[in-house]
């Protein structure tokens, strides 16, 4: 991949951004759910490794949270968008080059980041942990080649319309860019107090309603209608869910700060915009599951589809959850449990990383041009998948409400950790299943790479995959 | 994004600090994260907060005792003295006014204090500029009240932050036993200047904004640092006994294995008291978690 980092544009192979973009995804994926394996073993056994700074929980929690999120996620996405955009727009990418430079960077910045933070060099503030420095080249390294390219590949499309995959991706780099300046601007700019407090939450809680949940869901747009061949059930209805996220998704910011002394006209503002999330979410399931019309066989028989379908069908008690857990009453029992933890994987874990994972399995045949190696492993990869995540959220969510009983009945907080005990050995279970499945995974991708078949010209690999 | 980001900002620059408002961010200092004064966020060039028992000028009693805040020449001040107008309008009034604050000099330091002062029959606190006021020296207000008196309140803030204490301990009460049974809940102007504020979002352990006024034990603290299970065997909380250095308060060096052998032998039931746990040196990481966690969170 080197080799075409001072390669003329013309001379590069389309789609070998989107290969280096995937690979480090899933490269990041199994450091990020390593990590989490062993933040979790930490939890259930404190004495798992002692003496040194460098392996303490609070060292360890950020590095993991961050690998996940710009490391596997959000280079999943970068993957995703260097091949669906072009295939999109019936063009080719604007420049291969500035691809995978790009993804060069991120990973060149992020490894720098995550070393930082590792040795507690951080700014302190939940979810924007890297120091500011590295947020600017997170956003003019990284966030605005991606989206000149994006943006410049959609310009350039053959079609007439842009579909809504392309609407949701050039929409969401612009937002997530602004997230993440105004979010640092408390960093940046030295705001204190309650404004920081607040920007920190926005921010926080913007990346996962203007950057993460729609792009997941951009992706399953394409990827259903694509791999079943049924066209999307309603292109009105995909609007309803993208306009629906610009105007309701980024203010609920603070029903994270339920209980500080922000104005309450702003709690209940956000709690209110809170539930009205359940539009775009509805919108989203119901849509993409009315395209399943017909071809419901396939979410046995193919994996793409087993991933993706998955992925939206966690979409449903994802949202329900998060859009009641912010109204008072019950932000007042979970906030701070383990419930909570159980919802970000939901969400993370669970509704994001399926329906990438299924978008980075596609794309990888796709740019390759090489049959799945195994789909044996592929399965293998999708059953510890599934299996790892219930256990973690079941075990979480009944932690979480153990947590919440402990705390509003008043019960000493030893208690709550005695009794929290079994459910914590079985995060620390689910967590390692979920990644010992990556590793299997990236074997699996690996080995497509080297002897997976050729697909010859005119064919899909996945119309291929299954033919023995 | 407009209606949640622009509005709010207006009810800020009107809060009033409170004295817990001026005390966290004077005690703290102008930032806790990343800086380029602490580029490593190792917590140098922090404020000492100093607890007086006497006016180190005139010697007039103080009771109860006070506490001042000193700035030695070059420590960058709280963001409250560079931009007063974090204070709230009327404690800004009287911090100017009364307080002098305008007149503190960085390459000289200063050492601050927080008073009383009555407008309209109410009791406003408001930042003193001791040095500019009543000539207290930064090195001879820590002279004169020995090392006993002064806590890195500042620089524990730092090691709470670095250490990633908040990813299991919040700094925000919540409505439930929080504010029933440990203490009072945060007020507006409790934020003026503080930054991170690092309320955390996860509760795996009790908030401990308040912490102090339950348990103000220094050897509590100390073995609950150096190995939780010593206090509360059930704990899940790490071990943060890196954080005494590598050698003890007498300069003799610390066997962290030889403290560990005999800890697993108590554990096993072979001896029937723990190990002591040492006692830490004077410049060391986990003084300033302690005295942060003593001074700033009653």
């Amino acid at each position: 991949m080197m080799k075409y980092l001072f390669a003329k544009n013309e001379d590069i192979p389309a789609g070998t951004a989107s290969i280096y973009f995937g690979f480090s995804s899933i490269w990041w994926f199994v450091i990020g759910t390593g990590l989490g394996s062993f933040n979790a073993a930490k939890l259930a056994f404190p004495d798992f490794v002692t003496g040194t700074e460098l392996f303490a929980f609070g060292h360890m929690r950020q590095v993991h949270v961050l690998a996940v999120i710009v490391g596997w996620i959000s280079m999943a996405f970068g993957m995703t968008m260097m091949y669906m955009t072009p295939a999109l727009g019936k063009t080719k990418l604007w420049s291969e080059k500035l691809g995978i430079w790009t993804a060069l960077l991120w990973n060149v910045g992020l490894s720098l980041g995550l070393i930082l933070l590792w040795m507690g060099i951080t700014s302190g503030r939940e979810y924007s942990d890297l120091i500011w420095p590295i947020d600017l080249v997170v956003i003019f390294g990284v966030l605005v080649p991606l989206g000149i390219n994006v943006w410049m590949t959609i310009a350039q499309r053959r079609t007439q319309g842009i579909y809504i995959t392309n609407w949701f991706f050039g929409a969401c780099i612009f937002m997530v860019t602004i997230t993440i300046l105004v979010g640092q601007s408390a960093e940046i700019f030295n705001l204190t107090g309650l404004t920081e407090a607040y920007l920190t939450f926005w921010h926080a809680h913007n990346l996962l309603g203007l950057w993460i949940t729609p792009v997941a869901a951009a992706i399953a747009y394409y990827v259903i209608p694509k791999l079943t061949g049924n066209p999307l059930y309603s292109h009105r209805i995909g609007h309803l869910h993208f306009w629906a996220i610009i105007a309701f998704y980024s203010t609920p910011a603070s029903h994270h700060l339920l209980s500080a002394p922000l104005p309450e006209w702003l709690k209940s503002f956000a709690s209110v915009e809170g539930v009205l999330i359940l539009i775009p979410a509805i919108a989203f399931v119901a849509n993409i599951l009315l395209t399943l019309k017909g071809r419901w066989s396939m979410f046995v028989e193919n994996v793409e589809i087993k991933f993706s379908v998955t992925g939206v069908l966690l979409a449903i008690p994802l949202n329900m959850q998060g859009g009641f857990q912010q109204t008072r009453a019950i932000n007042w029992y979970v906030h701070g449990t383990g419930w909570i933890v159980a919802h970000a994987h939901l969400a993370l874990l669970g509704m994001s990383s399926f329906l990438e994972a299924a978008a980075v399995y596609f794309g990888l045949q796709s740019a390759m041009r090489r049959k799945l190696y195994s789909l044996a492993l592929a399965n293998f990869h999708y059953w510890f998948f599934i299996i790892g995540f219930c256990t973690y959220w079941i075990t979480m969510t009944i932690a979480g409400l153990i947590q919440g009983a402990g705390k509003i009945y008043e019960v000493p907080y030893i208690d709550v950790v005695i009794a929290e005990h079994p459910y914590m050995i079985g995060r620390w279970v689910g967590g390692t299943m979920v990644f010992t499945g990556n590793m299997v995974w990236l074997y699996n991708m690996y080995m497509t790479a080297r002897e997976g078949t050729v697909v010859p010209k005119g064919r899909y690999a996945h119309e291929l995959a299954y033919e023995r | 994004m407009i209606i949640t980001l622009m509005l709010p900002s207006f009810d800020f620059r009107s809060a009033e600090s409170t004295w817990v408002g001026l005390d966290k961010s004077l005690s703290n200092g102008r930032l806790i994260g990343f800086s380029y004064e602490d580029m490593t966020v190792r917590g140098n060039n922090k404020p000492i907060t100093v607890i007086l028992n006497k006016d180190p000028k005139t010697g007039e009693v103080f009771d109860p005792p006070r506490r001042a805040y000193v700035y030695k020449p070059g420590t960058p001040f709280a963001s409250p003295i560079n931009h007063p107008d974090n204070l709230g309008p009327t404690v800004k009034k009287l911090s100017i006014e009364k307080g002098r604050i305008d007149r503190a000099d960085m390459s000289q330091g200063a050492v601050f204090t927080i008073d009383y002062a009555d407008v309209n029959g109410e009791e406003w606190a408001y930042v003193v500029n001791k040095t500019a006021l009543a000539g207290w020296q930064p090195q001879s207000v820590l002279d004169f009240a020995g090392d006993a008196n002064q806590k890195y309140v500042g620089r524990g803030k730092t090691v709470y932050i670095t250490e990633g204490c908040w990813w299991c301990h919040t700094l925000l009460p919540e409505h439930t036993q929080d504010w029933q049974v440990f203490g009072t809940p945060p007020y507006l102007g409790d934020f003026n200047g503080e930054m991170p504020t690092a309320f955390g979002s996860d509760r795996k352990a009790p908030d401990i904004l308040h912490v102090a006024s339950r348990n103000s034990s220094r050897e509590w603290m100390m073995m609950h640092f150096f190995n939780p299970r010593l206090v509360q065997p059930n704990s899940i909380m790490p071990r943060f006994d890196y954080l005494w250095g590598p050698v003890d308060v007498n300069g003799k060096p610390i066997d962290f294995s030889k403290w560990r052998d005999e800890y697993d032998e108590y554990r096993t039931g072979q001896r029937a008291y723990p190990p002591e746990v040492p006692e830490y040196a004077r410049d060391t990481e986990i003084r300033a978690l302690i005295d942060w966690v003593l001074t700033s969170l009653k």
